[in-house]
């Protein structure tokens, strides 16, 4: 029963990751994913000595909140600072990562986190926190049940804002010029990707968000020319990653995010073997060939 | 302030190493770091830091030994293999940088994770003290460390003077480079091996997640105060230097307190005081400079607007009221009594209960402004062979702009010329 709640609450985290990750991929943002899941460290400090307790809405709010900060603060230094898209990022998301860990070392005592289990988290603790009814049923995993809802919350943000998110993603002009709010998605879905990324690195930790923000999808994006395809192969990738890192642990007796990050990085190089073979036959290149651009939309 | 005294005397031997160490590596760190930075590789340093933990792990896994040399080994084959692949997975797949860095370092150290968790759970061997490279251990430095990071440090230095003006070329153009006949492909070999090495003494200080930022940070500082690559270095390298001072004398006077990610709150301070308050790049003096700006042309603009209702009436002795003036041209009402304010007291214009007219000493402005508007005109229609109706928007913006010497030029090109294209007055 353990092995089947680790894996479904790994690939309920990796569906919602491949599918926000695919978006960041195509909008150019792989590596604010990455940021954001560093940045909001002092978030869960703050939420969690404001509120004083261990409970999941307040971190919630405090992590979400702060990624969205880091974002906006990304984005303010390249436009009215005009610095390089690289340095606004590593400047903005290693400085709010001392700072959370400067938070927890003045804290110790008061805050029960340290910065291995916000790098590496422990899923192999999943099932041990259960949600449980007042007559002492169990529900499962309480950490099944919050990724859940975060995963069935981003399925409905994309099929309800498709058009808009899509127009945003590929064609911001175009987008604007028919009047959807460039600056609107943006935040929309930074927000999503913050809230993903708090959700799962407290189960899974900051790096196998990361991996699963930016494997799944990159493997799809060689492997399809159109965006419902891609979305469909994350996801499949996504289940494929938890379900192979979770044996994959399990033969090297290691940690389980770690092997799910390795699974992930084996199923890109196995997708990009795969591109490279077929598309040697067909002798076509994908990004400059014109049509291929167009049946992306 | 026994504590300071203390400190800065130097009497504690573990003060000494700690301090040196952390020194030297945010020197070693900066400097290499503004080469990375200024080839737009800032993240790829954060990469590589990541990148180096299987290294780490593997180097220990086949030797047992945990000697900082062998450590060093197997960091630098992981941080070279994690650069070449993501070269390699940008060149050759229609996946961006962004996409490819963040794939290696996720994927590298997961790879890195499961190995130290594998080592400690078969119990091959004692692997504590490898998780420095995670977080880093600056407050335990010891002489043996010391000596490694003053080496490293030293053979950076000395490499980055030796190939100083090869490095430059490569980070600006590099396809000039490959024309001038340089082996572009070795040097930046040798530059990303001294990144790398620079990394893997980094992270021993501060840990992997905040290398970028002892990369990164400092060459961001220093480029907020000098356009020269020599002194961008020199001041990258003493802000590097600084921060592992500010880092272990916090660390010092704080026992508790982390040493790496003060360091990097001291750079990110410095970074962030750079950014709003240097005196050319600076967001303030922009700021600043983008107001005085907008004054500029907001008053010219109303001296215009004054000398133009007096024009029409032919006599620039008769005072025109704010209504007068929104009907000839679209001011913002609180724009306009702004610069009235402002003209007023530079003593251009003559203030009265009906309105307002140009001072003895306002009128010549004025005259100016129109004279450089018509004589663009002039120009433009003369010169560029533009209709009547196409010239006034331009002239409308280039009037704030021309200088004292391009105006000379015109009036020179032009001979002096009495009407512009609208058949009205020059003014001289």
């Amino acid at each position: 029963m353990a092995a089947l709640y680790i894996i479904l609450t790994a690939s309920v985290i990796a569906i919602s990751c491949g599918l926000l990750g695919s978006f960041l991929i195509l909008r150019k943002m792989a590596l604010v994913g990455d940021a954001i899941s560093h940045a909001v460290l002092p978030g869960i400090v703050l939420a969690f000595l404001i509120s004083g307790s261990r409970d999941n809405i307040p971190m919630l709010i405090g992590a979400a909140v702060l990624g969205v900060i880091t974002t906006l603060i990304i984005e303010m230094l390249q436009k009215k600072a005009g610095m390089q898209e690289d340095a606004s990022i590593g400047i903005t998301f290693t400085w709010l990562f001392a700072l959370g860990v400067i938070l927890i070392t003045s804290y110790t005592g008061q805050v029960d986190l340290d910065q291995e289990c916000v790098l590496y988290g422990e899923i192999a603790y999943v099932p041990l926190d259960t949600f449980n009814l007042s007559n002492g049923l169990s529900l499962g995993p309480r950490a099944l049940w919050i990724s859940g809802s975060v995963l069935l919350l981003i399925i409905a943000f994309i099929l309800k804002g498709y058009k808009g998110l899509v127009l945003t993603t590929f064609n911001k002009d175009y987008a604007a010029s028919i009047g959807i709010s460039t600056a609107f998605w943006q935040l929309a879905f930074m927000s999503l990707v913050s809230l993903t990324t708090v959700v799962s690195f407290e189960s899974v930790g900051a790096i196998l968000v990361v991996a699963l923000l930016v494997a799944p999808p990159a493997a799809a994006y060689l492997l399809s020319q159109n965006l419902k395809k891609m979305l469909w192969l994350s996801t499949l990738f996504g289940i494929l990653t938890a379900v192979g890192g979770y044996y994959l642990a399990l033969v090297l007796d290691g940690s389980i995010a770690g092997a799910m990050a390795t699974f992930a990085g084996v199923l890109f190089a196995g997708a990009w073997g795969w591109s490279k073979l077929t598309s040697k036959h067909s002798g076509t290149i994908p990004v400059t060939d014109k049509k291929n651009i167009s049946t992306f939309f | 302030m026994e504590k300071l005294i203390e400190f800065i005397s130097f009497s504690n031997p573990n003060v000494r190493f700690v301090t040196l160490g952390t020194m030297f590596i945010g020197m070693s760190a900066a400097t290499v770091g503004c080469f990375a930075f200024l080839r737009k590789r800032a993240l790829v340093g954060d990469a590589i830091a990541h990148a180096i933990l299987p290294g780490i792990a593997l180097a220990f896994m086949l030797t047992q030994s945990k000697s900082p040399w062998v450590l060093m080994g197997g960091a630098l084959v992981a941080g070279w293999l994690a650069m070449f692949l993501i070269e390699a997975i940008t060149k050759n797949s229609k996946l961006k940088p962004d996409t490819a860095i963040g794939l290696i370092l996720s994927v590298f150290f997961g790879l890195g994770i499961l190995m130290l968790t594998s080592i400690q759970h078969s119990g091959a061997g004692n692997q504590a003290g490898l998780d420095q490279f995670l977080f880093g251990k600056a407050a335990a430095i010891t002489p043996s460390d010391l000596k490694i990071y003053i080496a490293v440090g030293l053979v950076l230095l000395a490499l980055i003077f030796l190939f100083f003006k090869e490095f430059k070329l490569l980070s600006f153009n590099p396809d000039f480079a490959s024309i001038l006949g340089l082996p572009v492909k070795r040097l930046r070999f040798v530059l990303s091996s001294i990144t790398v090495l620079a990394i893997a003494t980094g992270i021993q200080a501060v840990g992997v997640v905040l290398m970028a930022a002892l990369l990164i940070t400092p060459a961001v500082a220093a480029r907020a105060w000098t356009s020269s690559l020599k002194i961008l270095l020199i001041i990258a390298g003493l802000f590097g230097a600084f921060s592992g001072l500010v880092g272990s004398y916090i660390s010092f006077t704080a026992p508790q307190m982390p040493t790496g990610p003060w360091i990097v709150m001291s750079l990110s301070a410095i970074a962030i005081f750079s950014i709003l308050f240097s005196p050319q790049r600076g967001l303030v003096a922009k700021i600043f400079r983008q107001r005085q700006n907008r004054q500029k042309i907001l008053t010219e603009n109303i001296l215009k607007a004054l000398y133009h209702l007096g024009e029409n009436q032919k006599s620039q002795q008769n005072y025109f009221s704010k209504k007068q003036l929104l009907n000839h041209r679209k001011f913002d009402a609180a724009e306009l009594n702004k610069g009235l304010k402002i003209l007023a007291k530079k003593l251009w214009l003559i203030e009265r209960e009906t309105g307002y007219k140009l001072s003895q000493t306002g009128l010549p402005e004025a005259q100016r402004i129109v004279r450089l508007h018509r004589l663009w005109e002039m120009y433009l229609s003369e010169r560029m062979r533009l209709k009547a109706d196409h010239i006034h928007p331009n002239a409308e913006t280039i009037e704030h702009i021309i200088s004292p010497e391009i105006e000379h030029q015109l009036l020179h090109e032009l001979d002096y010329p009495e009407l512009d294209p609208h058949q009205k007055p020059i003014p001289y």
